[in-house]
């Protein structure tokens, strides 16, 4: 495995996670959990995957190294460089820029100070552009770890979403359940 | 208003719940088939039932079921594709947040069908909150003796798992989808083999859609026949379509197929017209990846006659004067609407989500992008509008999985219908690049 193996470890609860999700798949293609532990990988350390993170997941499944790297840099949800408290992910698909998206965005970097691809001065925002999040009918929308904030076509849709994140403890955010909140607005 | 076969409960209170889904007749799919049904009793009853995959494809889902390879001793899967990504969709998020019973009563009936024992819904990672959602319904359905060992005393044993992935458009390609799972690169694989013969773990597999599988539990409780008498021709039973773009009313609709298009867009009952008082410029009917039409051409075939919401009717003229119903996803686009960003949009998407394994896809789709893009920005040449056709033309066919083909034709689509718009931003940059130009030459008023 890697030289002087990392001194990184799973907390207790993200290691019962691992175990939990282990038994979901043949025991001899325990490889297949990638992806679910990356995820959980990200969320205990800070919202992005390091390389001694990916050498973590690579001892967690005794595989080769590589075979997490190429994955990690495969899948857009991992963040393979650091990142602000929140990730705004703005989707910028067709149905989205038809209603909006562009302008959305504009006004996130105004208000954030943050360009996309960048982390805003004061640590909190990070903006993201990724594409079309299966919300085409509340658009425009960005995604925050689990939650969806639609119709963000307002600037006071804006401001309320950037309130409530601006209002979370600060500490990592595994589930929105954690924060007694709703994953997503009512819609339909 | 037709009926509802999915979601004529969605609004009842709890139905995402066992008890509740269970009183308004959840689960009898399942007591049916593993009590008095033969697993190919249920695969006569989805043939018969005429359902066509409801991910895009349309292919015939029971067909589907029966090129099942079962040798023995060999396990066998029932992969559930949750992974939407097409642009425009949104349905099965819809179906699997509000409904997740539906589906999970759809996958015990399936898997039971093709006699798989572990069984999989393999779901967007961005869509964590649903998978919280399903693990939560699956959990219930374990208690209620739905799932497990020796379900309702049948001696059948089913363990059904929700596994997320990680933003990947291309996973929703069945054998992406595969490696995914496998805990690999989303490269999908060169078929033959089908993974009806080597899927998941080299295992024999079936990957069916959400709503594909969501429609099973209806069929099996009515009959594959009763089902096949709603709907037009080969479009039997009902679809959800997303609605959105420019209309006043965007969101899911379940439609017996067959309904018109100028209803479906007009309607108040549905898409409620153009917003903002403005007319219909575009349609994209079915997701991205089907050719965008003009409004005349959406409305009624090339020969005049009105199109339907059917899997036939808007393939009406193949890709010369038609599209597809594919996924349903049906983005509606007013006259402010710039064809030629639209089109570039689209094309950063397929270049941003190209997997990379095919030369002709990979280059193909990074030069429509880049083209594209001088296009909309004004630094484009006639040539350009040739060269993106050529590109198309050139992706075509000449890949690994469907990916390739999604990238060029809704760029040959916007060409074949929109050429002179694509043209004005040639010869009239700096009109075409001032914020807010609209290019109005191509415009059919009502």
């Amino acid at each position: 495995m890697t030289p002087a193996a990392t001194q990184l470890q799973f907390s207790p609860a993200a290691q019962a996670e691992i175990k939990r999700l282990l038994t979901h798949y043949p025991a001899e293609r325990s490889k297949s959990a990638m992806l679910p532990i990356l995820h959980i990988a990200q969320a205990e350390f800070g919202g992005w995957i390091s390389p001694e993170v990916q050498d973590l997941v690579a001892e967690t499944l005794n595989i080769k190294p590589i075979e997490v790297y190429e994955v990690a840099t495969f899948y857009t949800m991992y963040n393979l460089k650091p990142v602000g408290r929140h990730v705004l992910e703005i989707c910028r698909t067709g149905p989205c820029m038809l209603r909006g998206s562009d302008e959305l965005t504009q006004h996130l970097e105004r208000i954030t100070g943050a360009r996309v691809g960048e982390t805003s001065p004061d640590g909190e925002f990070t903006l993201k552009e990724v594409e079309c999040l299966a919300a085409c009918g509340f658009a425009p929308v960005v995604q925050v770890r689990e939650k969806y904030y639609e119709k963000l076509d307002t600037e006071e849709a804006v401001d309320a979403m950037l309130g409530e994140l601006r209002s979370l403890i600060h500490r990592p955010i595994l589930s929105w359940e954690e924060n007694g909140l709703p994953t997503s607005l009512q819609n339909n | 208003m037709g009926r509802k076969l999915l979601t004529e409960h969605v609004n009842v209170e709890g139905i995402e719940t066992f008890d509740v889904y269970r009183k308004h007749g959840g689960y009898r799919s399942v007591e049916k088939a593993l009590k008095t049904m033969t697993p190919d009793e249920v695969v006569d009853e989805v043939k018969k039932s005429g359902l066509r995959g409801r991910g895009g494809a349309g292919f015939p889902t029971g067909m589907k079921w029966s090129f099942l390879a079962k040798p023995e001793g060999v396990p066998r899967y029932l992969v559930c594709n949750a992974d939407e990504s097409e642009p425009g969709t949104f349905k099965d998020r819809y179906l699997m947040s509000k409904l997740p019973h539906l589906l999970i009563e759809g996958m015990i009936t399936g898997s039971y069908a093709l006699g798989a024992n572990t069984s999989y819904i393999y779901i967007r990672g961005e869509l964590l909150y649903v998978l919280r959602i399903l693990e939560k319904a699956i959990a219930e359905a374990y208690a209620a003796g739905f799932l497990g060992k020796n379900i309702l005393g049948s001696g059948y044993d089913l363990d059904l798992h929700v596994h997320p992935g990680a933003g990947a458009y291309i996973c929703g390609e069945e054998t992406a989808l595969l490696e995914s799972l496998e805990g690999k690169r989303g490269n999908p694989r060169n078929k033959p083999p089908f993974p009806a013969v080597s899927g998941l773990y080299g295992r024999p597999t079936v990957v069916n859609n959400v709503e594909s599988i969501a429609a099973v539990p209806v069929i099996v409780n009515e009959g594959g026949d009763e089902y096949a008498k709603i709907g037009v021709g080969k479009s039997t039973g009902t679809k959800l379509f997303s609605a959105c773009g420019h209309l006043n009313k965007p969101g899911i609709y379940e439609l017996e197929l067959g309904v018109p298009v100028e209803e479906f867009i007009y309607s108040d009952e549905y898409g409620g017209g153009i917003w903002k008082g403005r007319e219909l410029k575009a349609v994209v009917a079915g997701g991205s990846s089907v050719p965008i039409l003009p409004k005349e051409l959406i409305l009624k075939t090339a020969a005049g006659e009105p199109r339907l919401m059917t899997y036939e009717s808007l393939s009406d003229g193949g890709f010369v004067t038609g599209t597809m119903l594919g996924s349903g996803g049906f983005i509606a686009m007013d006259e402010t609407t710039c064809i030629v960003r639209n089109t570039w949009n689209f094309s950063r998407f397929y270049h941003h989500e190209s997997c990379g394994q095919c030369s002709p896809c990979r280059e193909g789709t990074g030069w429509l992008e880049k083209v594209l893009h001088r296009l909309e920005h004004g630094h484009g040449s006639l040539h350009d509008i040739d060269l993106i056709v050529s590109v198309a033309k050139q992706i075509e066919g000449n890949t690994i999985c469907p990916l390739g083909e999604a990238a060029a034709w809704p760029v040959a689509a916007a060409v074949r219908h929109f050429r002179d718009e694509f043209e004005w931003h040639v010869t009239h940059p700096q009109e075409a690049t001032r914020p807010g130009a609209v290019y109005r030459g191509n415009l059919v008023l009502a």
